[in-house]
């Protein structure tokens, strides 16, 4: 089961240490993230006017923002004059029971699945577990990561932890196909040979979307295997859920992010396939078509003026594969089916601010600015980071860090005291230091000793240098 | 020109010599340095770590202090960060435009040392003499928030008997983070030692950077390793000249 829900088991500092300690899926990341790191460095350069699409796809996301409640309304009446239902779900719990109710009333026991990180996000395949219903993922990565029983570690290749060779022996114990290499060729043929099966025979199938267009009641799926198309088209009944932040106002919204969204993501000037579609038409694809509104904390989020710059993510993941603290502590790290930067803000926000561990995410960042360069859509994420560091001590007690900041606030607000801390200090520090340095601290600050050396505070500060030269002058 | 000096807490507490070589060098090119000892911290550790009221507090004595300046020049690219680019977000967050207008405006008087001599005085060579070979790590904020953009290297480059060494997969950080590495010391000592290997494989003498914060981690993890690499700010390599050696 591929689900995996936004409530981190653990802290991050706790969950990170798994990956870190695993040399082989620091391998396969490290590698991964470089390779696509240098291929987005390039597909961006090829645009002259990059800079202004960013802009642009920004300023349509916070315009959208800004009317969500109509561009909802619009787009509901939109789908509904072309066919389809639409369905409002205000948490993860609301929208596993309406995606359950309509396949059960298809009296289906499969369903097919694509493009589906929002499905991850409310623990969809649980859910339908839980009635007797399957859901089988058709993206390829995601597949991996189903049949391994393992989770996502990222937005858009899911399995990147993996290498080939792992996939090939999972595909030999699990799709039963013996004489399998490791050659990328021959493994996407296995997956194709189990996946087309599926497409042929089952009726109901369930998406994401990476957006819809209010005017026109239109669902938008970007993909580069072809198995959404299939997914989309092939079976009676579909299913798709979205985040109600996924809305456009206008068709001409799309232009911006079709070409923001390949050149981020997979360094591609555009994605191999491209699909639209707006409610039903008779005698030609799915015959029965429902939209989910999914809210699961969004409207919070977007009640927070400086917070709600999260929510024009569009989930391409370059600020994943650009962010040196997810290539070393891998995915599973931060706990949530959004990992990297864009879930350490969104995870923590999504749960309101009152989940513990995942309000340790924030900090899981050294702040060095990389995914703020790199993301499509300006999202400030350094910004919202310190922000939200700030809001997760609301409410807080008292305790050894809080005490030993407040000191040293207390210190560093007038001169005469700071001037005292420094001297203190240099008392302080007296049983620790050897040779001019400090290989042990004590309690909290253990962490930096335990690999790194520490400086002694020298016998002179500089404003006692300053100090005496002026009276030498 | 009159050039007030932050010196930065952690350079005013740890590494004093930072200070003097910053102080020499605009000497030596011709300006009046000022200290004004009522200064203490920027408040960014505070603010990073979650104590925004703490963080608006430091903030605040530090406008006072600096406000009547004609410019404010201070070694450390993190730091200047703190003041140009959230000092106006955190007193927007607090509220309090008054504090926000007064923020806005000392942020635009107050250079990175490498940006002040390259970007606004236009120097580039600065006289300095020193005979080894060199690796430069950009630190994060000055590259991503600052845009000090090859200023240092500039600078690096006219330096007298510098061998100058590029570093691999410079831009990425070194792990620092301020009380990231102590909140995360796993996860930051996994970034130092990618950085650690890619300095060592330059077989440099020194590692410089225009940051004492991210250049104490490095030496932290240099000094541990006892590799024989030092790490030296840049401030140092530019103070020094034949008569006078800094680092
Ligand atoms: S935050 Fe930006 S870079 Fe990260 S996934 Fe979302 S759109 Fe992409």
């Amino acid at each position: 089961m591929s689900s995996g829900g936004i409530k981190p088991a653990e802290t991050f500092a706790v969950a990170a240490h798994e990956t870190l300690n695993n040399s082989q899926m620091r391998r396969n990341l490290g590698r991964a993230t470089m390779t696509i790191r240098e291929k987005r460095l390039k597909a961006v350069a090829e645009l002259s006017n990059w800079e202004e699409i960013r802009t642009q796809g920004a300023a349509i996301k916070d315009e959208a923002m800004a009317h969500l409640s109509e561009h909802l309304l619009t787009l509901e009446e939109s789908v509904k004059r072309a066919g389809g239902q639409v369905h409002w779900a205000r948490d993860a719990a609301e929208a596993r029971e309406i995606v359950a109710k309509i396949a059960l009333a298809h009296q289906v026991k499969e369903v097919i699945k694509v493009k589906s990180i929002t499905t991850d996000e409310i623990e969809l395949n649980g859910g339908l577990e839980a009635h007797g219903i399957h859901a089988i993922e058709t993206d390829l990565a995601e597949l991996i990561v189903q049949l391994a029983e393992d989770r996502p570690s990222h937005i858009l290749v899911p399995a990147i932890h993996r290498n080939r060779a792992e996939i090939r022996d999972l595909f030999r114990k699990k799709l039963g196909v013996k004489d399998l290499t490791d050659e990328p060729k021959e493994l996407a043929n296995a997956a194709r040979t189990f996946l087309r099966e599926k497409f042929l025979h089952v009726k109901v199938a369930v998406s994401g979307a990476n957006f819809a267009i209010a005017e026109s009641g239109t669902v938008c799926i970007v993909e580069s295997e072809g198995n959404g198309r299939m997914c989309l088209t092939l079976p009676d009944v579909l299913i798709s859920l979205m985040g109600i932040e996924k809305v456009l106002p206008r068709w001409e919204d799309t232009a911006a992010f079709l070409q923001l969204l390949p050149r981020s993501s997979t360094a591609e000037r555009m994605n191999p396939y491209t699909s639209f579609w707006s409610g039903v038409r008779e005698g030609d694809g799915p015959q029965e078509f429902h939209l989910v509104l999914l809210d699961n904390g969004r409207t919070d989020v977007l009640a927070d003026e400086v917070g709600r710059q999260s929510l024009r993510c569009i989930r391409c993941s370059a600020c994943l594969n650009v962010c040196p603290v997810y290539e070393r502590a891998g995915g599973h790290a931060y706990g949530s089916v959004y990992p990297g930067p864009i879930g350490a803000i969104l995870t923590p926000q999504l749960l309101g601010m009152h989940d513990a561990n995942a309000n340790t995410l924030p900090f899981a960042s050294t702040l060095c600015g990389a995914c703020y360069d790199a993301c499509p859509v300006k999202i400030n994420i350094p910004e919202v980071l310190i922000y939200l560091r700030g809001k997760s001590r609301v409410g807080k007690g008292a305790d050894l860090e809080s005490i030993a900041m407040k000191t040293m606030a207390w210190f560093m607000t007038d001169a005469a005291r700071f001037g005292l801390g420094l001297k203190l200090a240099r008392v302080g520090q007296g049983p620790f230091v050897k040779d001019g340095v400090i290989h042990r601290m004590p309690g909290m600050l253990s962490g930096w000793t335990d690999a790194r050396d520490m400086p002694a505070v020298p016998k002179q500060s500089f404003r006692e240098w300053w100090k005496h030269r002026e009276i030498q002058r | 020109m009159k050039i007030d000096l932050f010196i930065t807490c952690l350079n005013d507490a740890l590494f004093p010599r930072t200070g003097e070589a910053t102080v020499r060098l605009l000497e030596r090119l011709g300006h009046e340095v000022r200290f004004n000892p009522a200064q203490t911290c920027c408040g960014q550790m505070h603010l990073n770590t979650g104590y925004r009221s703490e963080a608006i507090e430091i903030m605040r004595h530090f406008i006072d202090v600096f406000e009547s300046s004609e410019v404010v020049v201070a070694p450390s690219g993190s730091c200047v960060a703190m003041i140009r680019d959230l000092y106006p977000r955190a007193a927007e967050w607090a509220g309090d435009h008054e504090l926000q207008e007064r923020a806005v405006a000392l942020g635009k008087k107050v250079f990175e040392l490498t940006e002040f001599l390259v970007n606004h005085l236009g120097i580039e060579d600065v006289g300095a003499y020193y005979p080894h070979r060199v690796t430069y790590h950009p630190t994060c904020h000055a590259a991503r928030v600052l845009r000090v953009g090859d200023a240092p290297l500039k600078l690096l480059r006219k330096v007298r008997g510098l061998t100058l060494v590029e570093l691999p997969l410079a831009d990425q950080c070194c792990g620092f983070g301020g009380t990231f590495s102590i909140k995360n010391p796993e996860t930051s000592t996994a970034m130092l030692s990618d950085k650690i290997q890619n300095i060592l494989s330059t077989r440099s003498e020194a590692c410089t950077a225009g940051d004492n914060s991210c250049l104490m981690h490095i030496g932290g993890g240099l000094s541990r390793l006892q590799s024989g690499t030092r790490p030296v700010h840049l401030a140092e390599i530019l103070a020094s000249t034949e008569d006078e050696v800094f680092a």
